[in-house]
């Protein structure tokens, strides 16, 4: 690590700054007449928050709590059936990454359809999915296409590279979802009773400012684009209670060393040319107008859903699993009582103990015994 | 999932699109088509082996030295940490 940016790490600064988010939660806390509530919607924040300690070291001061920001916790189950119908396919080999292969589906897992002989390859990079067709050109590899704005332009880029390379046995099933969308959709909902966003720095690297700007202008609360590290976190809650007190309510960038005023318009450039907004599926909340992407009709080749014809799958949550009112941020996973007990990272029931980025397991290895 | 972790820019390929990154260490080959003008040296944010952005370190010193400053201002009202020092240090792991 550069030493400069070493410096963000020092536990010094974090310290003062903590002290200054308490003296500033309490006057805020005696204002509202409640504890300030803040939402972080990115499943990297909600684990760093977690393994920081930063939760616990806030608790009785402020509330975080976490939103519909784990990619593959937000995944629907009828996406997840369709997933493992694909792998059940003789020809297919599905290409994924590794997230996903525990998600438990209405009766089964990618994992356990691997365990009964379906080829399920984890991957790092969608260009490692390009490169699995390549090298075996009797199999359909398709990639599973799981997450957010920051996930899509790379495999945008992993279908210009099949495209070029005219794979005839490379697709993609596309269960992307987008950011913003879902914020409206949680904001529109009385539920939850949320004071500002910690918002998702790598989603804002690829999409800027702009597009989460109508939280301020629309609904009246703070948010700030956040980094990733302690200092980064703790500097944005200061910033939202700032902005509380102030009354001066906005978007602001907080993690301005990565994130540009206008996102990366290359990125979104050619995600664009790939995939078009589509109405979607979220885990919690049903249908979302212009929340997810499907692959454009000149690219319908590439497109996973269009090459395999695959049944309406029968769906079904299990039995106790609160995944869903835990990404609307209505409840943390204390609360569900699956948690830590019936539902365990062993053997998980829902796919917010699944995923390492799902709160429920972020929460389980690092929170569970506070 | 939208995990980014910086890496040090080592080499670049003649054909511009793939770079190989430090990272602690470790190196590794990236795709750096979607950020412009990379350079030797150059700090970028790395996501399922794609660079999605460059680090500008100066921006990372500047802000640095604000909060450094912001919190100096005060110190004797403020200063002092309002929990242990031994809970605090479990936020900078």
């Amino acid at each position: 690590m550069n030493k400069k940016l070493g410096r963000w790490r020092e536990p010094d600064l974090s310290r003062k700054l903590l002290a200054r988010v308490i003296l500033l939660a309490r006057t805020v806390a005696e204002r509202l007449g409640r504890l300030p509530v803040f939402m972080e919607v990115c499943g990297t924040h909600t684990v760093a928050i977690s393994r920081t300690g930063l939760r616990g070291l806030l608790a009785g001061y402020l509330e975080l709590r976490s939103g519909p920001g784990c990619p593959v916790c937000v995944t629907d189950g009828g996406e997840i059936e369709r997933m493992i119908m694909l792998a059940r396919l003789p020809e297919v080999t599905v290409a994924t990454f590794g997230d996903m292969l525990r998600v438990p589906g209405r009766d089964t897992s990618l994992e356990e359809e691997r365990a009964r002989g379906a080829r399920v390859e984890v991957v790092y990079s969608p260009a490692d999915a390009v490169a699995l067709a390549e090298a075996h050109p009797e199999k359909q590899v398709v990639f599973l296409g799981v997450g957010f704005e920051t996930t899509a332009p790379t495999v945008a880029l992993a279908l210009a590279a099949a495209a070029e390379k005219k794979l005839p046995n490379f697709t993609v099933y596309s269960a992307h979802k987008l950011v913003p969308p879902v914020m409206r959709a949680l904001l529109h909902d009385p539920g939850p009773a949320v004071d500002g966003f910690i918002l998702p720095g790598h989603v804002c690297a690829v999409t800027g400012r702009a597009p989460f700007d109508f939280i301020a202008e629309q609904y009246g609360l703070p948010a700030v684009i956040t980094g990733f590290e302690p200092l980064d976190i703790l500097g944005s809650v200061y910033r939202l209670l700032e902005m509380i007190l102030s009354g001066h309510v906005r978007v602001l960038n907080g993690y301005t060393r990565v994130v540009r005023e206008a996102g990366n318009r290359e990125a979104r450039l050619i995600m664009n040319k790939y995939f078009r907004p589509v109405d979607a599926f979220w885990r919690g909340f049903g249908p979302v107008p212009e929340s997810g992407l499907a692959l454009r009709e000149r690219f319908g080749g590439f497109d996973a859903a269009r090459r395999f014809a695959l049944p309406e799958p029968a769906t079904a949550v299990r039995e106790g699993c609160r995944c869903g009112d835990l990404l609307r941020g209505r409840i943390n996973p204390r609360q569900c009582p699956l948690f830590a007990a019936a539902c365990t990272p062993a053997r998980p029931v829902g796919p917010c103990m699944v995923s390492s980025e799902g709160a429920c397991a972020a929460y389980y290895q690092y929170e569970r015994n506070r | 999932m939208c995990l980014g972790v910086p890496g040090r820019v080592v080499s670049l390929e003649p054909d511009g699109q793939w770079a190989v990154i430090e990272t602690m260490g470790l190196e590794q080959k990236v795709g750096v088509q979607l950020v412009e003008g990379v350079a030797v040296g150059d700090y970028l944010i790395v996501h399922a082996g794609y660079a999605i952005e460059k680090l500008d370190l100066e921006d990372a010193v500047e802000r640095l030295r604000l909060w450094e400053e912001i919190l100096s201002r005060g110190e004797d009202a403020v200063g002092r940490p309002a929990v242990p020092a031994g809970r605090g240090e479990a936020a900078e792991r």
